[in-house]
């Protein structure tokens, strides 16, 4: 009696731990970029969080870690953010003037409809790479906390700058050259 | 024979089971309204019910609901929609199905192991106060005193005798 008691016991405390432990491990994964942007700014250069995204147009999935050995400039973006349409022209001739130095640009529009998205894509007439994050389940990983955000990655894989809000010309050019000189 | 207890914790099992996986009575599945449909699904960017939210998101999110319900689709084919677009996190509640099935039952077995417990626990607590009172009949119903009190009232007694 008294052993089945403390077998009880010892099973409810068990239980209790274990989902203590499951949602620790939730909010740290999901809060995982919390500290990226202040990494970013101590000019530590963190490692950009993995990214495997299906592509807008639904060919394929695109890969951060398959784009390795270029600059990267990765914009998240939603169609329904009126800012991310300031930017849009922007963005899309930055990408015409600088894809041929070794430098990629890839969309991410997350929280959005698809649908919505490709209407976007072709009213600005963006043509670089676009991903689609519906969940938006990259965010939390990138510290992304509205739209739009862009960050900077470097021909390693690290980040060396973010933009929070709409892009300005300067600020691409400058986190650009930013992102071809680190070796 | 199955003893009343263990009757009573069966019929609430299955009470229970039943709650969880039958829909409610007045859910509209063939017809569903705008107004059912928000207060079933949340707000992706504002973690809140899209009734209460009036963000650029949760507007579009009413609208693409009004058209698909014009076009005469039921409640699941909507919110499936929904959940192709924005993932399970859109719903206010976890599907009864699959891994997410345990949403609905965990808290049902916790409760049925809480009750397990205390009625446990409650055996054990009653047990406790009525051996004492059965093993000596000299305490006549009344709970043992203290060795040490029950000496001094000796002593007073016996003073008061003398």
């Amino acid at each position: 009696m008294r052993r089945g008691k403390v077998l009880l016991q010892a099973a409810a405390v068990a239980v209790v731990a274990l989902l203590l432990a499951l949602l620790g491990w939730q909010v740290a994964q999901k809060n995982s970029g919390a500290d990226l942007a202040s990494q970013i700014k101590a000019g530590k250069g963190p490692t950009a969080p993995a990214l495997v995204l299906k592509r807008l147009d639904g060919d394929g999935s695109v890969s951060l870690a398959s784009l390795r050995g270029k600059a990267v400039v990765v914009n998240f973006w939603a169609s329904w953010c009126g800012p991310c349409k300031d930017e849009a022209h922007r963005l899309e001739a930055a990408w015409q003037r600088f894809r041929s130095r070794g430098v990629v640009f890839l969309g991410v529009d997350a929280q959005d409809f698809s649908s919505d998205a490709r209407t976007f894509v072709g009213r600005y007439g963006v043509t670089y790479p676009i991903v689609h994050d519906g969940p938006g389940s990259t965010l939390g990983h990138w510290g992304v906390t509205g739209f739009p955000e862009t960050f900077f990655v470097d021909r390693r894989g690290r980040l060396v700058a973010k933009v929070t809000g709409p892009v300005k010309d300067g600020e691409l050019e400058q986190n650009l050259a930013l992102a071809l000189q680190a070796t | 024979m199955i003893r009343p207890p263990r009757l009573l914790l069966l019929l609430a099992a299955v009470v229970a089971l039943l709650v969880v996986l039958v829909p409610p009575a007045g859910a509209n599945e063939q017809h569903p309204t705008l107004a059912e449909i928000e207060n079933e699904v949340y707000c992706p960017i504002c973690h809140e019910p899209l009734a209460a939210s009036s963000s650029p998101i949760a507007q579009r999110m009413r609208a693409f609901i009004r058209q698909r319900i014009g076009v005469g689709q039921t409640k699941s084919q909507i919110e499936d929609a929904l959940v192709r677009e924005f993932g399970e996190g859109v719903l206010a509640a976890p599907p009864k199905r699959g891994f997410n099935l345990l949403a609905w039952l965990l808290p049902l077995f916790g409760l049925g192991f809480a009750t397990v417990i205390v009625f446990v626990l409650a055996r054990g607590w009653l047990r406790s106060r009525a051996e004492p009172a059965a093993t000596d009949p000299a305490s006549n119903g009344r709970a043992p005193l203290d060795p040490e009190i029950e000496r001094r009232l000796d002593e007073e007694l016996a003073r008061f005798d003398g």
